[in-house]
């Protein structure tokens, strides 16, 4: 209380501080501070006049309402005559399933091809960077619409290019085995294993710190978590069974089938971001000095372990930032989907613009959604950064 | 000091620009409303069109040409005497509504389907009905379906922004059958989708679907189902709010089908105007009492069915018999011969 009342050495007072905030024009900066003010007024005062004249009210009450519309694929239940809210809820997801699984592939993509860029083999390396010219220098769109007619051109399905009779390809759709759980949702049995496995390689990290045979002990951890949930599983009676596609009347039936729009711009957007990422991964590797390849040699460290221990430790520090942006970007990009016809946020949310009228709600609709996801994407790398910096900053 | 004397002039600088720029919002949003000033002080038309042949398609040398296309010169005429003060712009299904919406377009005709909720809840008005189609569906020949029932279980592209995203999804509830779409917003995607055998069938306005056949790598491979899924009325499309310019729309239009009614053709027109009928002497203009009355110019109707002839004229042309379409008159000829056109009288 006192503290702010006493002006003196410990600094300005309120008054000067807010006078040095405002700077040395406080009449200009007022003014222009109420011109722009005045500007945003007059903008939302016009746009709910245009709104208002056009017979338009603003407003979310449309949400609710039937949408009367289809949707191809969603990995949420939805049907024509479902919600509007449902219906953007569905888009929401489409979006977020080819953001997950665009981010991981591109990310195991990008750090093999930035390693790959680095090697001493001169065939693999320039392949490489040829690769990632043409991928940078070429606009995405163009890329998803080759993408898109390569998957066109495959053969319908009864003629489907067929991989160990288990894999399938046709211009109906990619056709995976998949394994099922009888009466699980694969989404909870997924993420029930991808949980499991990730805390048994936390714990790994505490058991097997600095030990040797840090691999292959954790390797052995994680499979027998995987062991442990397999028999879980089957002794409360629920029977595991992998599902093989087949061929069946007109079309593939059984296993986990990928839409050619799904595949199209999963693959484009994995291939895209895979290139940025392995520069990335590149310029990080350079970025470790060389004479702690050296002295990891010296060591008597093998290639692999110098990669693993040595040098990712510190090149993660100049990875982890720029790969935020790249999953970002990706996860933004994904908004072209609405081009090659994968029914994605962007995909919905115009078709509900274009039956209800209200496209400014839409587009906000579009904006939150990215920001959410952006943001919390960046929050979560944020995190994993500050371990990567702290380790090599020894404390803060 | 120097430092200051920057800061001083940026900051000036800054406030006329922001300044300035409200009082530009400010002034356009007091003109904005009346489209009819707006496209006079322009001295152009601007026009929202699709990319369907016979319906609307530039030429070999960049004219557009084409159904709507003619309906779009016939309302220069009104608006301006003048075939060519009219400009085209392709717009997908998808982007047109929110075009127009934002002024970018005076006028859609680009087979907008008029619907009460495009009336309410788009805030658009629509001018007389210049097609009267349905939606069909265009099928591959070797699926051996011969009714929209028997497609349970197919997959079939549609145009996102059309109104048959929403029939087909409406046909498949009430009959209790399945299908999946795919929602494809570009034309030349939507076409490939079929030519690829991505999907089994398209929907569409089944006379826009007749026109894309014709577009297809094989067209004998596909049949378009005589059945029809919707009532597809294709209407003018305008902004709400400018009543003077929705009435010239109307009465150009009208101009086309009273012209047929009369057998005025763009041949014969001059021979009519010595016609003694009086109702003849209106329309023409010959008795000029009608065209001062409305504010248009008197000829208005003459002028029409000399440049571009009447709508019985503009069908045939682009999209009757004869045509790559070969489209039968169908509802689409005057209600004396047993159609759906109908001209409020001109008097």
């Amino acid at each position: 209380m006192t503290r702010f009342l006493q002006p003196g050495p410990s600094g300005p007072g309120p008054v000067l501080r807010l006078r040095t905030w405002i700077g040395p024009l406080p009449l200009q900066q007022s003014l222009l501070f109420v011109g722009v003010l005045l500007l945003f007024a007059v903008l939302g005062q016009n746009t709910a006049d245009s709104m208002h004249r056009m017979g338009l009210t603003p407003g979310f009450a449309f949400l609710s309402h039937q949408a009367n519309f289809e949707i191809g694929e969603s990995v949420l239940s939805y049907s024509a005559g479902d919600s509007y809210a449902r219906a953007l809820a569905a888009g929401v997801a489409n979006t977020v399933k080819v953001a997950v699984a665009g981010c991981l592939l591109a990310t195991v993509l990008g750090v093999a091809l930035g390693i790959a860029r680095l090697s001493g083999n001169l065939l693999l390396a320039s392949f490489v960077h040829g690769y990632v010219e043409f991928l940078r220098n070429t606009p995405l769109l163009l890329q998803l619409f080759l993408w898109s007619a390569i998957i066109h051109a495959l053969p319908p399905p009864r003629g489907a290019y067929t991989f160990l009779g288990s894999v399938y390809l046709s211009n109906r759709g990619i056709y995976l085995p998949s394994l099922s759980i009888e009466g699980v949702p694969t989404i909870v049995w997924l993420s029930t294993v991808v949980l499991a496995v990730l805390a048994a390689v936390l714990l790994c990290r505490q058991l097997f710190a600095g030990s040797a045979f840090y691999l292959p002990k954790s390797a052995g951890v994680a499979l027998a978590v995987l062991a442990l949930c397999y028999l879980a599983l089957t002794s409360l009676g629920f029977a595991a069974s992998v599902e093989i596609p087949a061929k069946g009347g007109f079309n593939i039936r059984g296993g986990l089938s990928l839409t050619p729009e799904f595949a199209a711009l999963l693959v484009g957007l994995v291939v895209n971001a895979s290139a940025s990422i392995s520069e990335i991964v590149r310029s990080g590797i350079q970025s470790v000095k060389s004479g702690q390849w050296e002295a990891a040699r010296a060591l008597g460290l093998r290639p692999a372990q110098i990669l693993r221990l040595v040098v990712l430790p510190q090149a993660l520090r100049v990875i982890a930032p720029l790969m935020i942006s790249s999953f970002l970007d990706l996860t933004k990009n994904s908004s072209l989907a609405v081009a090659i016809g994968y029914p994605d946020l962007v995909s919905v949310a115009n078709t509900t613009a274009n039956t209800t009228g209200q496209a400014l709600e839409a587009i906000i609709i579009i904006g939150a959604v990215y920001l959410t996801i952006s943001l919390s994407v960046s929050s979560v790398m944020n995190v994993y950064n500050r371990r990567v910096v702290l380790r090599g900053e020894g404390k803060r | 000091m120097q430092q200051h004397f920057t800061h001083r002039k940026l900051f000036t600088k800054a406030f006329a620009a922001t300044t300035a720029l409200a009082a530009g919002l400010i002034a356009t949003s007091a003109l904005a409303g009346e489209t009819l000033d707006k496209i006079k002080a322009r001295g152009v038309i601007k026009v929202g069109v699709g990319t369907t042949p016979g319906f609307f398609s530039p030429d070999s040398s960049g004219r557009w040409q084409g159904f709507f296309v003619d309906f779009g010169r016939a309302i220069a005429i009104t608006v301006f005497n003048d075939a060519e003060k009219v400009e085209f712009t392709n717009s997908s299904p998808q982007q047109r509504l929110p075009a127009l919406q934002s002024g970018e377009f005076d006028i859609l005709l680009s087979g907008v389907t008029q619907t009460v909720s495009r009336a309410f809840k788009l805030g658009f008005h629509f001018g007389p009905v210049v097609f009267y189609d349905g939606q069909g569906l265009l099928v591959r020949k070797d699926l051996g379906v011969a009714k929209g029932e028997e497609l349970d279980g197919a997959t079939i592209g549609v145009q996102s922004g059309t109104t048959g995203e929403l029939n087909i999804a409406d046909f498949f509830r009430k009959t209790g059958k399945a299908f999946t779409p795919v929602t494809i917003e570009e034309t030349g995607e939507f076409l490939k989708a079929l030519d690829s055998g991505r999907v089994d069938a398209l929907t569409q306005d089944a006379t826009d679907l007749a026109a894309k056949r014709t577009q297809l790598s094989k067209p004998d491979d596909y049949v378009l189902l005589p059945e029809r899924l919707s009532k597809e009325p294709l209407a003018p499309a305008i902004r709400a709010g400018d009543d003077q310019w929705l009435e010239i729309v109307n009465w150009t239009v009208y101009a086309t089908i009273q012209a047929e009614e009369f057998g005025i053709t763009k041949d014969n027109v001059d021979t009519f105007l010595k016609s003694e009928d009086p109702a003849i002497k209106r329309f023409l203009g010959v008795d000029p009492s009608l065209g001062e009355a409305i504010g248009l110019d008197p000829k208005f109707a003459y002028n029409i069915v000399k440049t571009v002839g009447n709508y019985g004229e503009i069908f045939e042309r682009n999209v009757g018999k004869g045509t790559a379409l070969n489209f039968e008159r169908g509802y689409n000829q005057p209600w004396t011969s047993g159609g759906l056109l109908y001209s409020p009288p001109f008097r």
